[in-house]
């Protein structure tokens, strides 16, 4: 084949993931919204969603299935999607603007910046805003600490990785010692929600979460790839970015707001749930290279299907218990981290 | 002729070094103006301070007759490139990619189209690596990649309506091996026969006199001498420029000086016994 054509046969990958991932990800939102104590089967889940639009239903279900369907499942599910696709977007915008593959919002501490907030808010007493004081403080935490980060880990107008990766590790230690002082403070109900909040846990889904979550999250996943070029032209280098016409400066700044806000309303629903950022873009670039017009969208279907997964894991494997997300997502997450640092490390490139 | 470039009064100074000195020249469309000195002499910094890269609070900078911070950016990427010495690029991007990241400025929406696929690969072409459009450039030799940045910054400049177009090269053959030299300079060359106006920095003095229109002679953070290749390159003012002995002659085929040190290094003492 002419590599011409085989490049375009390549570029072509991205319409099949799209493809494929589409059909999955609607599918795992109807089978995983069926699973759980009480039992809805796919065609029942089919049903009662269109008996509510007044269409026709094929399958007979109960009022029982219904009310769980709608004030249980579904919120959750979506909840779980929105937050993952918000987790994901971040993630690899992140990766695009540290230039470097193993950035993730967790590792650099950019959670536990918007987990101090959120604790500081609770411990406080802070409601200010209502239904949205969580979701701002957690998005204040998370600005903050990206801004951090990144201001320390510019040297000459480069990204220092070693600095970012060290200013990351003095962020988390900072924040989670700042967490634990209101840990301390608080009363035994605060407490409860700190430490859930913590691991992580689509739990508390209701659909005020959702509403107070998704609009925030949804900027990020759909604003972002407005900057997809952007971030193209970052991987070489910001000198190199201007020249071709970015406006560096202005784009940096929008892509740090765009991560707090998809990570920092995240975190404030579903608390720390970590690696889906690191994960999710990598599995992403593999299948469809680095090209961010493609691996934001991509990500973000990812992301959703991977955390919507991993939520009905929690959720069903030790009924009636449930296993916290963020552990779930930790331990698929883990072990992939410690695959890719081997990787790096093969090729040199650490 | 027109002027594409124009400097004045450039003065640049860091923690009490002067870096840029006095340093005043214009570059008019279809020359090559190539810049030779010594390391530290000021040549990356120079080209920083017309790439805005850097400021200098003097200095008067204009390009196509305007301001150089006047200009918008994205508006000056259709019409100037600058190829840096080093791009940092770690993610896998295939060789096409790359090239095609070049297209950014002249995209609406962030829309790829065909005529922007053409075009990488036209430039992919001119730069010899026809072929290589699907290969990893995470895999490719240094020097492959210096040509895939190059057929980058051709395919930014590439426009279909006529307007001036400026080029700023550093080190463009660094890494490359003696015919790729020549293979880059001679696209340089294609480029300034449809008018663009070129600045390079270069190290090979051989290069330069083969290749440059007008060569400025850095020293110190000034302006040593500047002109045609045979009035610079001589002895007197390569010996103060480098700080190095060295022969000037002509080529023995065609008309360029040729530069051979002088230098009699000690290998060659042990060699003799």
């Amino acid at each position: 084949m002419r590599p011409q054509k085989s490049y375009l046969v390549f570029r072509r990958r991205g319409t099949f993931f799209f493809l494929a991932i589409i059909p999955t990800l609607i599918a795992s939102l109807i089978f995983s919204m069926g699973m759980g104590a009480v039992e809805i089967s796919p065609a029942q889940v089919i049903s009662i969603l269109a008996a509510k639009v007044g269409w026709q239903p094929w399958a007979d279900f109960s009022e029982q299935q219904e009310a769980v369907l709608f004030a249980i499942r579904f919120p959750r599910v979506v909840l779980g999607m929105v937050v993952g696709a918000g987790l994901a977007v971040s993630g690899a915008a992140m990766q695009g603007l540290f230039r470097n593959p193993l950035a993730d919002p967790g590792l650099l501490g950019i959670s536990s910046g918007a987990s101090l907030f959120v604790a500081c808010t609770i411990v406080l007493n802070i409601n200010i805003f209502g239904l949205y004081t969580l979701p701002l403080a957690a998005f204040l935490g998370s600005i903050l600490a990206i801004s951090v980060i990144y201001a320390l880990a510019q040297q000459d107008r480069k990204t220092n990785v070693a600095t970012m990766l060290l200013a990351g590790i003095a962020i988390n230690a900072l924040c989670g010692s700042g967490t634990g002082l209101f840990t301390f403070l608080s009363t035994d109900e605060q407490l409860r929600t700190i430490t859930f909040w913590q691991m992580g846990s689509l739990g508390g889904a209701s659909w005020s979460a959702v509403l107070s979550a998704s609009p925030w999250i949804l900027l990020c996943v759909v604003l972002m790839p407005l900057l997809a070029n952007a971030l193209n032209a970052l991987l070489l280098g910001e000198n190199n970015a201007r020249h071709l016409g970015v406006p560096v400066e202005v784009v940096k700044w929008m892509i740090v707001v765009l991560i707090g806000l998809g990570v920092g309303a995240g975190v404030s629903v579903a608390g720390m749930i970590g690696f889906v950022g690191l994960v999710v873009p990598h599995v992403v670039r593999m299948f469809v290279g680095p090209n961010h017009r493609i691996v934001l969208p991509a990500s973000a279907l990812l992301g959703s299907l991977l955390l919507a997964l991993a939520d009905l894991l929690a959720r069903t494997v030790v009924i009636p218990m449930e296993l916290p997300l963020g552990i779930v997502t930790s331990m698929l997450g883990g072990p992939f981290f410690l695959y890719l640092l081997l990787q790096s490390k093969r090729r040199g490139r650490l | 002729m027109s002027s594409l470039l124009t400097v004045k009064n450039l003065n640049f100074e860091i923690q009490g070094r002067q870096l840029l000195q006095d340093i005043e020249f214009s570059l008019a469309s279809g020359e090559l103006l190539v810049v030779i000195g010594r390391n530290g002499a000021g040549k990356s910094t120079l080209l920083k301070h017309l790439t805005a890269e850097q400021k200098s609070a003097s200095a008067q900078i204009t390009l196509f007759g305007q301001e150089l911070r006047s200009h918008r950016v994205k508006d000056l990427a259709r019409q100037r490139a600058v190829l840096a010495q080093n791009t940092p690029l770690n993610f896998d991007y295939k060789v096409l990619e790359v090239v095609m990241l070049g297209r950014i400025p002249h995209q609406k929406y962030q829309k790829e189209t065909a005529e922007d696929f053409k075009i990488s690969c036209e430039c992919l072409a001119t730069v010899g690596l026809t072929g290589y459009e699907n290969r990893d450039y995470l895999t490719l030799s240094g020097g492959e990649q210096q040509r895939v940045h190059l057929a980058r910054v051709l395919a930014q400049l590439t426009t279909l309506s006529p307007q001036p177009r400026l080029l700023f090269l550093d080190e463009p053959t660094s890494s490359l091996d003696i015919s790729h030299q020549h293979q880059v300079l001679d696209v340089v060359r294609d480029l300034t026969r449809q008018n663009m106006g070129v600045f390079a920095i270069l190290h090979d003095l051989n290069l330069a006199a083969q290749y440059a229109d007008r060569i400025l002679v850095l020293s110190e953070g000034r302006v040593l001498a500047l002109g045609k290749p045979f009035e610079v390159l001589t002895s007197d003012i390569l010996r103060e420029a480098f700080h190095h002995e060295v022969l000037v002659t002509k080529h023995p085929h065609h008309d360029f000086p040729l530069v051979i040190s002088t230098h009699a290094n000690r290998t060659l003492e042990s060699r003799k016994s």
